[in-house]
């Protein structure tokens, strides 16, 4: 075995976790600037995010080395998974600043006078993210399976998020600007969990070698 | 979720899978081969399909180069060799009583790692085997080596020197040469044990292309070392191990995710 090679996927394993454990952390500090409406907290994901950056163009550069070893099997599976996956982390990244810019804009402005289940929204794609995580730190596709489904109960969820802003609007056109903000919250968080079904779906790739992309391996609508 | 689809792997667009028109071919049943006392290939059963692409990989003393050699009886040509088993070709069994050897030969021709082109010309070395299963005809001979040059990819490079040496070519042309050579008396079969080895790779890769253009018209079992050519030009991969088979499998299969993790270990360059 080359042991070069062999470094070489222990540091993209290093690298991935690292901005995994970043995109995690950029996402909770986001969704805490918003219902704590902190502007400092929402400052600093942008930070969170940058480092997110250098780690997708570091991890694909590491990837670039890597093929051309030529890898095969289990290791062919992981560098082209992995590529997929800081792809995927990266843009979690760019929906976390977005939440957090749309959080600070918020904070400077009076509380809206109704309330929307954002919080529950957060709370289930970041759930869905951290096992997304989980599963790939573990490689457990068991696992990575069982959250796909999850990903219904978050498009349900922002459909209806989405609907009650829209009568608020139409109700309060005060609010429209807030409302808006909300919304594109509501949608930011609704493809974090879109982006963790991507990576759970990389999991079972990488454990399987089974491409269950498309396939309706979602399943039905779970209740809520 | 988004909807953009991407290619699931490297491997899987490269070639279209062989399995839906797959036509055994050549099917392996038992065999056994012994040197001496020493059985170097142990029970190996094995259905080959027509026109389709089949690599044999294993470490070295595997017995893959051996049981290359089984499928036109070179093995013959070895003092205390002894089989067990059977081969069959198109259901005949090429171990037989009543096998011609020279027209078995003539029906699963052979490329060796080293070109041995013959110390004659280039249009000689083609013109030769024609020759010795009775073509006479000049003109017929002159079609048939154009022909062979042109489905070995070497027309253009020799067709103004065909009566040079042909040891004036160059290793890669010398190889293409030794496959013209081949493919002139028509086999339905061409055994190449590692056709590229010594090859560099400007020329391991007009061998690689001629191989996968070839397919249209011959079944090709090849033996290589090169885990990536097995992967650019075959369609079913072989693992042999210490004489036994490990797995054999669609070559998309074994070098994604192999079933058996001996298989696992020797792709990954993790073996031992």
């Amino acid at each position: 075995m080359d042991l070069h090679f062999e470094m070489g996927l222990d540091a993209l394993r290093q690298k991935l976790l690292r901005m995994a454990s970043y995109a995690e952390t950029a996402v909770n500090r986001a969704v805490a600037a918003l219902v704590q409406r902190d502007y400092q907290q929402a400052l600093n994901v942008k930070d969170d995010d940058r480092l997110i950056d250098q780690l997708e163009v570091e991890i694909d550069e590491l990837v670039i080395h890597l093929l051309t070893k030529a890898p095969l099997a289990t290791d062919l599976r992981l560098v082209t998974v992995a590529m997929k996956i800081a792809q995927n982390l990266e843009r979690i990244g760019d929906e976390a600043s977005k939440i957090a810019k749309r959080a600070g804009d918020l904070a400077q402005e009076p509380p809206l006078k109704f309330q929307v289940d954002l919080p529950r929204l957060a709370g289930l794609a970041l759930e869905m993210l951290k096992l997304s995580l989980d599963a790939f730190v573990q490689k457990d596709s068991v696992a990575a399976r069982a959250l796909i489904p999850r990903d219904r109960q978050v498009d349900a969820l922002n459909k209806e998020i989405h609907r009650v802003l829209v009568q608020h609007m139409a109700e309060d056109p005060q609010s429209v600007g807030r409302c808006l903000h909300l919304m594109v919250i509501s949608k930011s968080l609704e493809r974090i969990a879109d982006h963790a079904t991507n990576v759970a779906e990389d999991v079972v790739y990488l454990c399987e070698a089974q491409d269950i992309r498309h396939t309706g391996a979602k399943g039905p609508l779970l209740g809520n | 979720m988004p909807e953009i689809s991407l290619p699931t792997t490297m491997l899987t667009n490269v070639k279209a899978a062989p399995a839906a028109r797959a036509v055994p071919l050549i099917t392996i049943e038992n065999l056994a081969l012994y040197y001496g006392a020493t059985k170097a290939l142990k029970n190996i059963s094995l259905t080959l399909s027509e026109r389709v692409v089949t690599a044999f990989i294993g470490p070295s003393g595997c017995g893959k180069s051996t049981l290359l050699r089984c499928l036109n009886r070179m093995n013959d040509l070895i003092d205390n060799v002894r089989i067990e088993g059977s081969v069959k070709i198109g259901g005949h069994d090429i171990y037989g009583p009543d096998v011609d050897v020279i027209e078995l030969r003539k029906r699963v021709g052979m490329v060796f790692q080293k070109s041995n082109p013959f110390p004659k010309s280039i249009f000689e070395n083609v013109a030769y085997g024609l020759r010795l299963h009775g073509m006479r005809d000049k003109s017929s001979l002159e079609a048939s080596v154009e022909e062979s040059l042109r489905g070995a990819a070497l027309w253009d490079e020799v067709k103004d020197r065909l009566h040079a040496s042909a040891l004036g070519l160059s290793g890669g042309q010398q190889q293409r040469l030794c496959i013209a050579r081949a493919i002139a008396i028509k086999p339905e079969i061409i055994l190449m044990d590692e056709p590229a080895s010594a090859l560099d790779p400007i020329a391991t890769a007009r061998v690689e292309e001629l191989i996968l253009e070839l397919k249209e018209n011959f079944t090709i079992v090849i033996v290589t070392h090169n885990m990536q050519q097995a992967a650019r030009i075959s369609d079913q991969t072989a693992f042999f191990y210490l004489g036994e088979l490990v797995e054999y499998d669609a070559t998309t299969k074994i070098f994604t995710n192999p079933a058996r993790k001996q298989t696992e270990d020797y792709v990954t360059g993790r073996f031992g």
